[in-house]
């Protein structure tokens, strides 16, 4: 362990493995809820036309990668209510478009070729600077304290927008602060997991937790917890064994998921078991607690 | 109906008080991408009313509702709630929306707890924690539709009845006076609706106005003052509510009162009735 910690590169890349990993699931678990799990990979794509017009214009790749995908955030937000489409067709929009962007733009920029954006497709820990940690740093603060900021208007916008919008609350406003804030983790997470891997980062930790929790809050909290530890984990283990870190990382959240849904069947069937010792007799399978709940129709729509 | 005689309904009801009433709609025009689904409707809801909306599949209920709230825009024409535009409403803490279902979402787990206190947006103060009065009034409206021993379950465990009641204590955590249901009773077994039903009567002897949108008058008809049918996005019926028997609660019949008002609840057989059935 301390072998690791002696390398500059190691110590850099394991704060920002952390940040990403706490505040990815932060976003992910309003994005999940209302139906845009897809979002923060749609918006890694368009982070990547940013990247290329970073190399192109001899600027830096990571903040033209966050002006673009700020604006492809807004602009998938603007598709979802302008356009006759539904959220998951904004987004193929979005992910075509970032992926050609990138490589049209990458090619044209002298000294930079298609391998350069492998870079920041599956991450490259080891080139993780100092400007970049504290770019992370400052985006990690900044997210954190947005959706803590608008954290029980979130809540009810993701649970139900109508009931939103009769409520008084700016629902155009805040769908935008969930596209900006989501755009905002994607650029941070991309030096350390790579684009492909933020949206599972964002996703899987979320997905795992809601197998075990009750309440909206413990879910965020547990996907906190998992993001963070899957981060170092991964981290860790990828440079002991010398495998894609980021890789690594996305592959500890999927193994965690799989426990997660296994833990919660055996939860859940213990549970069952003490309500039905308590409660007496089983009604049976028509037992009015187990309806489900009607889906939602409309995917990642907003109402008109 | 037209504005005029709406406007002297409007200070026939509102009793001695001098209070604006809970939401008057003038002349509501609503589209969907151009197509017309409201054709001018005039609407006054006093104070302390239990009016019921009423209307088949296609009536434009729904929407009409749906635009009283700011939920859908208008095309033209305009609403006041409270005696203020909805535009320049922002006293959204006395009106209680209760929707038709609690959506799924994602499904990232809620407990009834937060969904209930998340009906406090429009009171509470930002960044603040929860006031002890905050919680006192989330455990009243938990113990209102008897759900305070499911209160630390997963709303998405409930059967669909009981999810109904999470909704209407979620739009009692704020103390509102005025509440609009969209089918509280839709797809409800009998034994929530009758705890729905308890519920609705509790408010209505708290004076809350209440705005019930409504396929049918149902289990719900003994608690209704009033009832306004809609068809093919027009009122076609404004007074008492239609008995189900009777020939004006037939969905696609245009059913006419000459005096739509106190006088024809008073002596309805009195009156001559125009049927004409409508072609939508």
């Amino acid at each position: 362990m301390t072998e690791m910690l002696q390398y500059d590169f190691m110590q850099r890349a394991l704060i920002a493995a952390a940040l990403v990993g706490l505040v990815a699931p932060v976003i992910g678990v309003f994005l999940v809820q209302r139906r845009l799990a897809l979002l923060g990979d749609g918006i890694g794509h368009v982070a990547l036309t940013g990247v290329a017009l970073g190399y192109l214009t001899q600027t830096s790749p990571l903040l033209l990668a966050l002006a673009v995908s700020v604006v492809g955030a807004a602009a998938i937000e603007l598709i979802r209510v302008r356009a006759r489409t539904g959220g998951d067709v904004a987004l193929a929009l979005l992910f075509y478009g970032g992926i050609a962007g990138g490589v049209l733009l990458i090619g044209l920029a002298p000294g930079a070729n298609s391998a350069t954006l492998t870079g920041f497709l599956f991450g490259s820990v080891s080139s993780v600077g100092e400007e970049d940690v504290a770019v992370v740093v400052a985006l990690a603060a900044v997210v954190l304290a947005v959706i803590g900021f608008f954290w029980r208007e979130l809540f009810v916008l993701c649970q139900d927008e109508e009931s939103a919008r009769a409520s008084g609350l700016p629902v155009r406003l805040l769908s935008l602060v969930i596209a900006v804030t989501a755009a905002l983790t994607v650029v941070v997470s991309m030096r350390v997991v790579g684009v492909l891997m933020v949206s599972a980062l964002m996703v899987v930790p979320v997905a795992a937790a809601q197998q075990l929790a009750r309440s909206f809050r413990v879910t965020a909290l547990l996907a906190m917890a998992i993001g963070l530890l899957c981060s170092l984990g991964g981290l860790t283990g990828a440079f002991y064994v010398d495998v894609a870190p980021g890789a690594a990382i996305v592959l500890l959240t999927l193994a965690v998921f799989a426990v997660a849904v296994a833990a919660g069947y055996v939860l859940r069937a213990a549970t069952g078991r003490a309500r039905v010792r308590a409660d007496g007799p089983s009604p049976g399978p028509d037992d009015p607690g187990t309806v489900g709940t009607m889906p939602q129709t409309e995917r990642g729509s907003v109402s008109r | 109906m037209t504005a005029e005689s709406v406007a002297e309904r409007a200070g026939a009801d509102s009793g001695p008080g001098s209070a604006p009433p809970a939401f008057l709609v003038r002349n509501a025009v609503v589209a969907y991408d151009r197509v017309p689904v409201l054709h001018g409707v005039d609407l006054t809801v006093p104070r302390g009313q239990v009016l019921a909306i009423l209307g088949p599949n296609g009536s434009g209920k729904s929407t009409l509702m749906k635009a009283m709230l700011g939920i859908v825009p208008l095309v033209s024409g305009s609403v006041e709630v409270h005696g203020t535009p909805l535009r320049r409403f922002r006293d959204w803490g006395r009106i209680g929306y209760v929707p038709q279902r609690l959506t799924a979402g994602g499904g990232v787990p809620a407990t009834v707890r937060e969904v209930v206190a998340s009906g406090q947006i429009a009171r509470r103060r930002r960044l603040r924690w929860s006031a002890p009065s905050d919680r006192a009034a989330v455990d009243e409206a938990l113990d209102a539709l008897d759900l305070a021993g499911m209160a630390r379950s997963s709303v998405h465990e409930l059967s669909g009845g009981q999810q109904q009641r999470v909704l209407i204590a979620r739009a009692l955590a704020a103390r509102p006076d005025t509440f609009v249901m969209d089918e509280p009773m839709a797809g409800v077994d009998s034994e929530n609706q009758r705890a729905l039903a308890a519920a609705i009567t509790a408010l209505r002897e708290r004076g809350s106005t209440i705005l019930l949108v409504l396929h049918e008058s149902g289990p719900l008809e003994p608690l209704l003052e009033r009832g306004v049918a809609l068809s093919g996005g027009r009122v076609v019926h404004d007074g008492p509510v239609p008995r189900p028997s009777g020939a004006c609660a037939r969905p696609g019949h245009d059913h006419v009162h000459p005096h739509a008002d106190a006088e024809a609840a008073a002596a309805p057989s009195a009156l001559p009735e125009f049927e004409v059935p409508r072609r939508d």
